[in-house]
């Protein structure tokens, strides 16, 4: 029997096991897999698959080459060898569709991210459950910690219907950049709320010297987790329980609304073609107060090749809103293929792609931010930490208040797009509120089709 | 020999051996081009989404795609492009051919720099000028502020996205027109610039009466390959403007992708291939038939 076949079988009997406490094993139930464990027999061994062969797919990152940087490690220790195909995120999720669709795909890992993915991969199970393994006390590595996962990722990575189809990698907390210098000349603190954000971005506003009050993205698609990180403030959603867009609702217009105000009164010319590579540029050189965007700048904004003003960037965590303070999240993750035929060697690499080390690894070489709580303490006392002290704060602070940043269906690109194009309307000087409603007229028949699908 | 000496059975089997030789040749053309074609008009027909159940609707594709009004503003669009994006290469081109017809120092190495955009990636051409036109940071307006010109917003500005573009294409393929125009120039008959001179005629009636419509026919030539190219363009506008701002640079190109690769729309995605198919061709054809025209009698 080969092992493939023999991951079959026990998985079979790990059902049978699982179904009478299905039900309570949605994400606060994981506790469930502790007694669960006790019915499982050998210990967990990496050598298990040694001698196998999996493919798999990552998206062109930071986090994807730091994970093929690495994969010797993971073929040394479980004999397991790797084969990895690694392009663009568009190309990636493209290329995922079809083979998803066909029936047969050529990977028995892939790296998905949440905030686009995780519907559309839930919605037609293309990933399969971890939990079973996870209840097999011999396929899963005891310093696997799973408690060590912050809320946020866990909750990320499962599903409306309770299934956990795919281990976090990565949480990308939205977060305001600010240049500490630019303040301080104007002595000005830090916002603490939207109403602050606007003042503080009409004061620092100085085109004469061509600094611009407040930064970020203005290209339609790429745009709206801008928007929506305010609409959290405001205590808006985006889909409520029968599936209606809350896209028209008094909370998204007045986000709407500072969305128009921050980008079109104080931000630079042209801002609605900018995407996040243009409002890097811009407050790297000095010339934007504030810039609000995800958490994964610190690094370039630090490089004194890249930046001018090493040393000058504080970090803040989202302003508070009339209602909450929220920072909108996205975050990736890995999951394996229901597909594959190396199903028990493709739930290995999960885990040691989101084992400590790793997940440490990413964190002192800025690759991103680890989901593993453990990964900030370890990388400061392993002294290997680049990153400023106030942008770990700021990054632990804003993951304990994050929510999704985009809403959990299946089409969210055309959400984006449809929404995107309304906010840049609004750069340009088109009215809020005529804008979200048009937007939401346009993009309901489209998400009603997708769920009736 | 003639046919009509050979016995009939002979001929049909000549006939029937000819069909081997253009079997392989057939054979290429039905699966490359004409089932791919039959199959995209048989999708068409369907509401299909990737990962949904398709369902047969006829040509309900079509008629959605003739109330869209932001796909037909993105043919609209691709009509604006597509005439500055001809017309502008067309011009310079001429008068690029025409000085560099001429004998002056160094000719040779000149005319070598002039074609090296031509041989330029587009992605990478794409790269560089997004960088050229960033409002605050661009080398673009650290030129126009040279002379004393206030700044623009290039293709950040919806207005000025599409003839900024357009200047891309003027730069990357007026060498192509060039090139085209200078080898109708080169093959020239020298007699009747002889004979006008002898009669008195101006540089300026040289070129309206004798050069213009000699070269026309090449120059209806490098309309056509602009004229496909610039219908066809979807590289440099999706890495500098990806249709932006909002979609003041979506072209059918552009908005066909975001259809079939970003939304995943097969059915409507195909029924615009179908559509703008049919307008590449309505055009070419167009612009053969006036190559018939112009052809040297």
């Amino acid at each position: 029997m080969t092992n493939s076949d023999d991951s079959k079988v026990s998985g079979s009997r790990r059902r049978r096991l699982l179904q009478a406490g299905a039900g309570a094993m949605a994400l606060g139930a994981v506790p469930g897999v502790n007694q669960l464990a006790a019915h499982a027999q050998a210990p967990f061994d990496w050598k298990k698959y040694k001698g196998e062969t999996i493919e798999v797919f990552l998206v062109k990152s930071p986090r994807g080459d730091l994970l093929s940087k690495y994969h010797k490690e993971f073929e040394d220790m479980t004999g397991i060898t790797v084969g990895s195909e690694m392009i663009p995120e568009q190309q990636q999720r493209q290329k995922a569709v079809i083979e998803f669709n066909s029936g047969r795909t050529s990977f028995d890992v892939i790296q998905l991210s949440y905030h686009v993915q995780k519907r559309q991969f839930g919605k037609n199970k293309w990933l399969d459950d971890v939990r079973p393994w996870m209840a097999d006390k011999s396929m899963v590595d005891p310093n696997l910690d799973f408690a060590d996962f912050a809320k946020g990722g866990l909750t990320y990575a499962t599903q409306p219907d309770g299934r956990i189809d795919s281990l976090p990698i990565n949480l990308d907390p939205w977060v305001v950049y600010y240049n500490k210098e630019l303040f301080d000349a104007k002595n000005i603190a830090y916002p603490k709320t939207f109403a602050e954000m606007v003042d503080a971005a009409a004061r620092l506003n100085d085109p004469a010297k061509g600094v611009s009050g407040f930064v970020g993205r203005g290209l339609k698609n790429a745009n709206v987790p801008v928007w929506s990180s305010f609409l959290l403030g405001y205590g808006g959603g985006f889909v409520d329980a029968n599936g209606k867009l809350m896209t028209e609702t008094t909370e998204a217009i007045e986000a709407a609304k500072m969305y128009q105000t921050l980008l079109a009164k104080y931000g630079p010319q042209g801002v609605a073609g900018y995407n996040w590579n243009e409002s890097q540029s811009l407050f790297a050189q000095g010339k934007a107060a504030m810039w609000l965007d995800g958490i994964g700048f610190a690094a370039p904004l630090e490089d004194p090749t890249k930046s001018r003003i090493v040393g000058k960037v504080g970090y803040g965590v989202m302003p508070a809103g009339p209602k909450q303070q929220a920072s909108a999240l996205f975050g990736d993750g890995q999951g394996v293929s229901a597909f594959s035929k190396k199903k028990g060697p493709a739930w290995y690499y999960l885990q040691w792609a989101s084992n400590k080390a790793n997940q440490t690894r990413m964190l002192q070489s800025s690759a991103g931010a680890p989901v593993r709580n453990s990964a900030y303490q370890l990388a400061q006392s392993s002294g290997e930490l680049k990153s400023p002290k106030q942008w770990v704060e700021c990054m632990v602070t804003s993951a304990r208040i994050a929510q999704p940043g985009l809403p959990v269906i299946v089409p969210v690109t055309e959400f984006r797009d449809t929404f995107g194009i309304a906010l840049t309307n609004m750069i340009n000087g088109a009215d809020p509120a005529t804008e979200m409603k048009k937007a939401t007229a346009e993009f309901q028949p489209v998400l009603d089709k997708s769920e009736k699908a | 020999m003639s046919t009509a000496s050979v016995p009939l059975g002979v001929v049909a089997r000549r006939q029937r051996s000819y069909y081997r030789f253009i079997m392989p040749a057939l054979v290429v053309i039905g699966a490359v081009i004409i089932f791919p074609w039959l199959f995209t008009i048989w999708m068409s027909t369907f509401d299909w989404k990737i990962g949904t159940e398709a369902h047969f609707v006829g040509i309900a594709n079509y008629t959605a795609l003739a109330s869209n009004q932001r796909f037909l503003e993105a043919v609209a669009r691709t009509f604006y492009f597509t005439v500055l994006a001809v017309v502008a290469p067309l011009i310079l081109g001429t008068i690029a051919a025409l000085i560099f017809h001429r004998q002056f120092p160094f000719r040779g190495v000149l005319r070598g720099i002039f074609i090296m955009p031509m041989m330029a990636t587009p992605v990478a051409v794409a790269l560089v000028w997004t960088m050229m036109f960033h409002p605050q940071q661009g080398v673009l307006n650290y030129l126009l502020s040279l002379v004393g010109l206030p700044p623009s917003l290039w293709v950040y500005s919806p207005q000025w996205v599409i003839p900024s573009l357009v200047l891309v294409e003027v730069w990357h393929w007026t060498p192509l027109v060039m090139l085209i125009v200078l080898g109708g120039l080169a093959a020239l008959p020298t007699e009747p610039y002889e004979s006008a001179k002898l009669d008195g005629a101006t540089e300026w009636q040289l070129f309206r009466y004798i050069t213009l419509p000699l070269v026309a026919p090449f120059l209806l030539v490098a309309g056509v390959i602009r004229t496909i190219d610039a219908l066809k363009a979807f590289d440099t506008i999706y890495v500098i403007t990806s249709g932006g701002p909002g979609t003041a640079s979506e072209t059918i190109n552009l908005y066909l992708y975001l259809q079939a690769f970003a939304f995943y729309n097969i059915g409507n995605a195909s029924a615009v291939v179908v559509i703008f198919f049919f307008i590449v061709m309505a055009l070419a054809l167009l612009l053969l038939y006036v190559r018939q025209k112009t052809k040297w009698t």
